[in-house]
């Protein structure tokens, strides 16, 4: 305790003699014991995973809460230099798209996998923003076992949402394209440009993804999404911006109109269409790359078709929703009734009810149409509007006590509003521009309404100042009584949008621990040091070695030529929980690998020098892994320099020719 | 807290703790390393060296196994079975020969070793390697806690059965 009030007294003194910013004081952060709920001892488990998206990193990572300690990070969209993610032959496909391998994406929203609208701990669902893809994540091995690449979609942003029961993710465009690749000009934007929202069926057994149709919308930016439950199980809510339609400028070109809409899609009917063979099949080349585990080896098949829906031959499948001003969330509370849009440039935060919804379609009292679709009254939808909610509303969730937490961006706080009466009951800062904010299943039907966390833009004096990039920040709140408490604040890595949270148990007892060796299904898989070669076929050479500690086999190679293909297949033999080994080969311009117990992981490696190379094991693996290397003997092209390879008393010895030669 | 540990001492209970990289079960090992310095060969099962405090347990190790069935003559099938597990996950580190590559040599082991301890020392590595004086003695000799290769009740027995047919047991 003495301890915690020191921590707390120094704290109390670093904030009072922080430079004063404009917005708010950062006193609150010290406020009531804060220390003392975030501390989670040595040796004890934190309460929740946070998965949290890596934005430009192209990254998930994963922290515990409530301590914001940083436990993993997943590559997902870019190559990762801890693991060789995207470099090893393995992994290579993981990464590939129509346009060949990218390299480096933008990571934004994540969803967890939910039964029955609860989450269920099986997958994470991560999206890339610029190419657009959509990626599942398996949360037993936290590896990335899947990546959808999406045709017809540009600025993947309104997505991967899912319904309550995993049946579809969906994928919404955030920038409208032409459909197919015709040259048009840029200006014929509303004759040429739409935008589409893509719905990707997930087997619910084994999490594979497949693009079961698009609907063919109207040329505009979807920006955001979620699924219906209970009641609104059948729909999904789009939010949208520049319905102006504008290709230019659009800072001020696509916030001329006072409304723009939220998208009602009924996923239900879009499904019955695409069975009744009401959509349109058009050729469409996208990637589809799976990781198989067995094999331990990602392909790449390219798609070539996609099914198009046009909401013109499917009645009742589409309504458009006014939404005051350019909504940016688009987010259902836990019983599947309101619809919380969140107008960014707006004063107000409208909520509307489904079953207003519901009522306004049967009667098909509309106010017009938009380009087809049809417009639902925005006062006969509306269960009313929060009044003077702050500024700049961005994001909605839910503790499940019939409280909303909206992020204000502008006036960077968090607000806690009664869904039933619209009253604001509480209010707290956030150190600064909040973006996205997060409540352990906050979107699902069962939110735990403990903590809730805002994901923050601008960092300014939070932590020690790192040149002119700052880390991103996090601020956790105690939403357990009825005002909200600032409890920590912890740095993210790359910047966060969106996050998920859930309860550890649902995840941390399925974890796997190594694999299994009988069950490697690797192709250049060596099971057991018996069976290690070198096999040359022309300029291609297989090393098929094995790693234990603290050795590896063979550690002296010779008769490797310049310009040789290399490929270091190492099996790392451990099975035992956290005893992975490396291995990395001196000059080599490709990667190191990063290799799991029972696992086999490939390096190419192309020598352009003769000379000897030294290689070792990267991660810490005993008392004696500094002893865990060898040499590769790389000769001058065209030298007749045998193939020989060994480890200890098999090791090459010299010969007649070594000696001649050394003389 | 004793604060009279030799240098000795510590760097042995460095080495232990880095190697194994894990929980608080390191700590004992540490503490343990100083107080077992018995050689190897007083380990023998059946136990010559009467006075030391090597009990039941000592002999037989701690684990599941408490009373292994040997089968006279040697059951070939097991053999090739145990051969098998050897190639795959032990002979990267264990010649069969007295010779120490790793870890030690198997010649003999079925000599200085009871069928329990064999047994319990590759299904409960780790604990063993923590608490059994003649474990924690071989790893002051070969500086490498033995990985746990998850071996199956199955499996560690056919690697008995391969280890005795090694010391041409019948």
């Amino acid at each position: 305790m003495k301890n915690i009030r020191l921590l707390l007294a120094a704290a109390a003194a670093v904030a009072v003699s922080m430079p004063s910013c404009k917005m708010k004081s950062t006193a609150a952060a010290v406020e009531g014991g804060a220390a003392s709920k975030v501390y989670v001892a040595p040796g004890k488990y934190d309460e929740f995973y946070n998965f949290v998206s890596g934005g430009f990193n192209g990254q998930v990572s994963v922290y515990g809460l409530p301590s914001g300690r940083l436990l993993k990070i997943i590559p997902v969209f870019s190559v990762f230099p801890e693991n060789g993610y995207g470099y090893s032959e393995e992994t290579k496909a993981m990464l590939n798209t129509t346009q060949g391998q990218v390299p480096w994406d933008d990571q934004h929203h994540l969803e967890l996998s939910q039964t029955n609208g609860e989450q269920d701990g099986r997958w994470l669902f991560a999206n890339a923003n610029n190419t657009p893809r959509v990626a599942r994540i398996d949360l037993k091995t936290f590896k990335t076992a899947e990546i959808l690449q999406l045709p017809n979609s540009a600025g993947n942003h309104s997505s991967p949402f899912i319904t309550e029961n995993t049946e579809y993710v969906v994928a919404g465009t955030r920038f409208s394209v032409p459909l197919g690749a015709e040259d048009v000009p840029i200006s014929s934007f509303k004759k040429n440009f739409k935008s589409t929202a893509s719905f990707i069926k997930v087997d619910s057994s084994t999490g594979h993804m497949s693009l079961a149709f698009q609907i063919v919308l109207p040329g505009m930016n979807l920006d955001l999404s979620h699924a219906g439950k209970g009641p609104s199980h059948d729909w999904f809510f789009f939010s949208s911006y520049n319905t102006e339609q504008a290709y230019t400028l659009l800072e001020v070109n696509a916030s001329q109109k006072d409304k723009d809409y939220i998208v009602a899609v009924n996923w239900k009917k879009a499904e019955e269409y695409a069975k009744a063979g009401k959509g349109k099949k058009v050729p469409a080349e996208y990637a589809h790359n799976t990781f198989d585990e067995q094999k331990q080896l990602a392909t790449s098949v390219m798609e070539k078709e996609t099914l198009l829906l046009d909401p013109k031959d499917c009645p009742d499948m589409v309504y458009m929703i006014p939404c005051p001003k350019s909504p940016h969330g688009c987010d259902i509370d836990p019983t599947g009734e309101y619809i919380v849009g969140s107008g960014k440039l707006a004063a107000l935060i409208p909520v509307f009810s489904f079953s207003k919804i519901m009522d306004a379609m049967q009667k098909k009292d509309f106010e017009g149409d938009f380009q087809g679709i049809p417009i639902l009254k925005y006062q006969d939808v509306l269960h009313g509007e929060v009044q003077k909610p702050g500024l700049g509303p961005l994001h909605t969730e839910f503790d499940g006590r019939g409280n909303a937490y909206t992020s204000m961006f502008l006036s960077s706080e968090v607000v806690k509003w009664s869904l039933k009466d619209l009253k604001v009951l509480d209010r707290v800062p956030t150190y600064y521009s909040v973006g996205h904010l997060m409540i352990p299943g906050g979107d699902t039907k069962k939110p735990n309404g403990k903590y809730l966390v805002a994901y923050n833009k601008i960092t300014k004096d939070r932590y020690l100042p790192t040149g002119p990039e700052l880390a991103q920040s996090a601020q956790l709140y105690d939403i357990s009584g009825d005002k909200m408490q600032l409890i920590l604040d912890y740095p993210t890595v790359g910047e966060p949008h969106y996050g998920q949270a859930c309860p550890a148990e649902l995840i941390r007892d399925k974890q796997v621990k190594f694999y299994d060796i009988t069950k490697n299904g690797n192709q250049y898989v060596t099971m057991g040091e018996k069976n290690v070669k070198v096999v040359r076929n022309g300029n291609r050479v297989d090393v098929y070695m094995t790693a234990i500690r603290s050795h590896l086999v063979p550690d002296n190679i010779e008769g490797v030529y310049v310009g040789d293909n290399v490929y270091f297949h190492v099996t790392n033999l451990e099975q035992d929980w956290d005893i992975p080994h490396g291995f990395a080969i001196k000059n080599n311009p490709n990667a190191e690998l990063l290799i799991m117990p029972g696992e086999t992981v490939t390096l190419k490696y192309t020598p352009l020098k003769q000379g000897i190379q030294p290689f070792y094991c990267t991660d810490f693996c005993s008392a004696l892994h500094q002893e865990m290397s060898g040499y590769l003997r790389v000769s001058p092209k065209g030298s007749n320099v045998p193939l020989r390879y060994g480890t200890g008393e098999t090791a090459p010895a010299p010969t007649a020719a070594d000696t001649v030669a050394a003389k | 807290m004793k604060h009279s540990h030799s240098l000795a001492a510590i760097i042995i209970g460095s080495l232990l703790i880095y190697s194994c990289g894990s929980g608080p079960k390191t700590d004992s090992a540490s503490g343990n390393a100083q107080a077992t310095q018995a050689a190897d060969s007083s380990m023998v099962a059946g136990g010559k060296d009467a006075s030391s405090q090597a009990s039941a347990d000592e002999k037989k190790g701690t684990g599941k196994f408490t009373d292994v069935k040997l089968t006279h003559p040697l059951d070939q099938a097991m053999v090739t079975s145990g051969k098998a597990v050897y190639d795959l996950k032990c002979g990267a580190c264990h010649k069969l020969t007295g010779e120490k590559l790793v870890g030690p040599g198997w010649k003999g082991v079925t000599d200085r070793r009871s069928p329990e301890w064999i047994m319990n020392f590759v299904t409960n590595t780790d604990e063993m390697l923590d608490k059994n004086a003649a474990a924690q003695s071989m790893l002051e000799v070969c500086m490498v806690r033995m990985p746990n290769q998850h071996l199956s009740d199955d499996d560690a027995r056919h690697v008995l059965e391969f280890m005795r047919s090694n010391d041409n047991k019948n």
